[in-house]
């Protein structure tokens, strides 16, 4: 026992097995599944757009951040979040800039993982519905060959798409909103409709956030209160005029409301740190999505429900500061 | 973890050749030299005595005589004044006979004296002196004493052991503590992995005393005083106030054992148990180690340590501190000695915080450890008081849970040292 090197560290001596990067690569093995059903559902094209997403947001990551940060998977996650959240007609090209801006001004300007205020896919999203307004709402219809592109996904940079030789098809908030048609809620679920990507197959979803929810790797309040303000609300719509508001199942399985509430609005970095600030927070983002999506000029409304929530977070989190133990309910800071 | 010792009783532990005893052992003042250098003493002598109410005296663990005081390693990483006793190898080291007083003749002063000439401290791991919770503060009416047999760290299992093996000796010192106290109403609070312990204590439950062992759930840290008082009795006791102020007083089994022995047989605190446990012990076990006996000679006796060993803690892994030199006494107030190896405690990368909130769930008494966290970084030690950095026990739930391994409470820790250290240099 002389000679023994003894190391010195601060207590505790002990550590609990989860650690950031297995928090973030649980995320991105989740994914896995979602990205399997967009291709099946929208051909090779979904996963070129995913890929250069993923690229564009890996690559600027690897350039201007921090040394060793891509381990940690964050951009990773940005990135097949990012594409799961556009249509597969998308030229690749654009993709890859809205990965690229997602994690550079999404995320890289605010100092890197954990300081950003703002969901970096949900920017890089903002970045091209802006961009490219066109682009970005032609969405392909469902039922072509599989083999088939969904669009000009090879289109050179800068240069318009050609037109597409595939047919585009509305989506279903679209067809409720401009022509009042409804969409068969089994499809909803199953996700052979129109829309983006990776938002069409909701159950798959719910299971695979369950899987994250279940291993604490995501705050399940966050989801569900979202789920349950946007289901009261648009029912008691659908209550006074079921002819002009749809009806809650309707609302909570299209769009991407159910990939946005369990993957992009419970973004650890985004969202409030208390349990009671999480409730707030969806609540917040139920309303919202229920208000763009009634009585706003656009469709889908869960992007910009998330992006202005993220904005409140800081206050949020700072509203909910949990009563220090031993402390009365109005005691002044000491 | 507890399984390396849970079951396995305690042990006796041979004479070292040599003990050395810091002067200080306990919360407040350090106690003030009696002997020098050649004196002889014997087993149970006073070496020290106290240095008014708050400190208590030392006393010889064994026989032998005074080879040197002065600084030598202590426990707590710092370097301190101590005795050394080279221990007389021939010795029976049988104590002095000493008259015991029956305590139930005795005034509540006079247990309360008596109590602090035996040098009793808190064993559970702080070593409060023992005899000052047993004299409350004026006006404050006690109904309750809460006896905690929680032992919520890893690894320990001395107060287990304890429970398990002399359950009487503990509803003894509860009865002593009961009459001195004035109170009528005993709880034991015991963590529900701990069944034997249980079993044991209900079944020499004294007819005649409303005691009541009480399973409590596992979780860390049910043991520390305010946490344990609002499991049992659901007050929450104001943050810098005392347990007395919700008529409540805490002691740890061991304690209790100790007031046991002073009136049974008018030994003084001179010996503990304590767990020699982790998986770099090659031998782990629950040993009565006299107070003195340098880590290195417990070890030994415990087989020594595996090649692999990279940490040795005193007290349980999470609030524990580690050992720069195997030649610290064991002390008053140690616990256990935890030898980790390196697949335990090899460093982890940090990463940034990505606010998930976790610390804020595991925190105790509701922090919010990830804020205080980033004000600790950017050195902003006003803010952190503001944000009650003080109400931290530095228990380290938030740095166990934090996926990032950030070092929360090891932060925490240097801020709270740094805020004490302005206010004594304003003060």
């Amino acid at each position: 026992m002389r000679g023994v090197r003894l190391e010195l560290t601060a207590p505790p001596h002990l550590k609990a097995p989860d650690s950031t990067r297995r928090i973030m690569w649980s995320v991105v093995g989740s994914l896995v599944p979602v990205i399997a059903v967009a291709t099946y559902f929208f051909g090779p094209s979904a996963l070129l757009v995913i890929a250069s997403a993923t690229a564009g947001a890996v690559l600027t990551e690897r350039l201007l951040g921090d040394r060793g940060s891509l381990g940690d998977g964050s951009a990773a996650i940005t990135g097949l979040l990012l594409g799961l959240i556009l249509p597969a007609g998308l030229p690749m090209w654009m993709a890859f800039l809205g990965g690229a801006f997602g994690i550079g001004f999404g995320k890289l300007v605010f100092g890197g993982l954990g300081q950003n205020v703002f969901n970096p896919a949900l920017i890089g999203r903002a970045f091209l519905q802006a961009a490219f307004p066109t682009a970005i709402t032609t969405w392909p219809a469902q039922g072509v060959p599989w083999g088939q592109l969904r669009g000009d996904n090879f289109a050179l940079p800068l240069l318009s798409p050609n037109a597409p030789d595939v047919v585009t098809a509305a989506t279903p908030l679209g067809l409720w909103k401009f022509e009042a048609i409804p969409t068969d809620i089994g499809g909803l679920m199953l996700g052979n409709t129109g829309g983006s990507i990776g938002e069409t197959a909701g159950l798959l979803i719910l299971v695979c956030g369950g899987y994250l929810a279940l291993k604490n790797y995501l705050n399940w309040r966050i989801p569900v209160s979202i789920f349950v303000t946007v289901a009261a609300a648009s029912g008691l719509l659908h209550g006074i005029d079921g002819a002009r508001y749809p009806g809650p199942l309707f609302m909570l399985f299209s769009g991407g409301l159910i990939l946005g509430a369990m993957y992009m609005a419970t973004d650890m970095v985004t969202s409030p740190v208390t349990n009671t600030g999480a409730w707030i927070f969806g609540v917040g983002i139920g309303v919202l999505v229920v208000l763009i999506r009634t009585w706003g000029g656009l469709p889908e409304g869960v992007m910009y429900a998330i992006l202005l929530m993220n904005a409140l977070v800081p206050f949020i989190n700072r509203a909910t500061q949990p009563r220090v133990f031993g402390h009365g309910r109005n005691e002044a800071p000491a | 973890m507890k399984h390396l010792t849970e079951s396995i009783p305690i042990r006796r532990m041979p004479f070292p050749d040599e003990i050395v005893l810091p002067l200080r052992q306990h919360a407040g003042r350090p106690a003030q030299l009696l002997v020098s250098e050649g004196d002889r003493v014997e087993r149970g002598d006073k070496i020290a005595e106290a240095d008014g109410f708050i400190s208590v005296p030392i006393h010889a663990s064994a026989a032998g005589r005074v080879t040197g005081i002065g600084l030598w390693p202590h426990p707590d990483g710092s370097v301190d004044t101590a005795v050394r006793i080279a221990v007389e190898p021939f010795s029976p080291q049988i104590p002095r006979p000493r008259i015991v007083p029956h305590w139930d003749g005795l005034s509540p002063q006079e247990v309360v004296a008596a109590v602090q000439q035996a040098g009793v401290v808190g064993l559970g791991g702080a070593a409060f002196p023992t005899h000052v919770k047993l004299l409350p503060p004026d006006g404050v009416n006690v109904e309750l004493l809460l006896v905690n047999g929680a032992e919520c760290e890893p690894y320990l299992t001395t107060d287990h052991r304890v429970m398990v093996e002399y359950p009487q000796r503990v509803h003894f010192g509860i009865r002593v503590m009961m009459h001195t106290l004035g109170v009528d109403r005993v709880i034991i609070g015991v963590e529900k992995n701990k069944p034997d312990a249980i079993r044991a204590l209900d079944a020499t439950r004294p007819a005649d005393l409303d005691v009541t062992v009480l399973p409590l759930t596992v979780k860390y840290p049910q043991g520390a005083e305010k946490m344990l008082i609002q499991t049992v009795t659901g007050r929450e006791v104001p943050s810098g106030k005392l347990p007395a102020h919700v008529g409540t007083v805490v002691q740890n089994v061991g304690s209790i054992a100790a007031i046991a022995e002073v009136f049974e047989t008018g030994f003084p605190l001179i010996e503990r148990v304590v767990s020699v446990t982790g998986p770099a012990v090659c031998d782990p076990a629950n040993l009565i180690v006299p107070v003195g006996t340098k880590l290195r000679d417990v070890l030994d006796f415990c087989g020594g340590l595996s090649d692999d060993v990279a940490e040795v803690v005193l007290g349980g892994p999470m609030m524990g501190a580690c050992q720069p030199d195997l030649d610290a006494p064991v002390v008053k107030g140690t616990t256990g000695i935890v030898a980790l190896t390196q697949a335990e405690t090899k460093p982890k990368d940090v990463h940034p915080c990505i606010k998930c909130g976790r610390c804020l769930d595991a925190c105790p008494v509701y922090l919010n450890p990830q804020r205080l966290g980033a004000l600790a970084q950017a050195g902003r030690y006003e803010d952190m008081e503001r944000a009650r950095l003080m109400d931290c026990m530095l228990c380290g739930c938030c740095s166990y849970v934090c996926p990032s391994n950030i070092p929360l409470s090891q932060l925490f820790a240097l801020g709270k040292a740094g805020l004490r250290r302005r206010k004594e240099q304003a003060a």
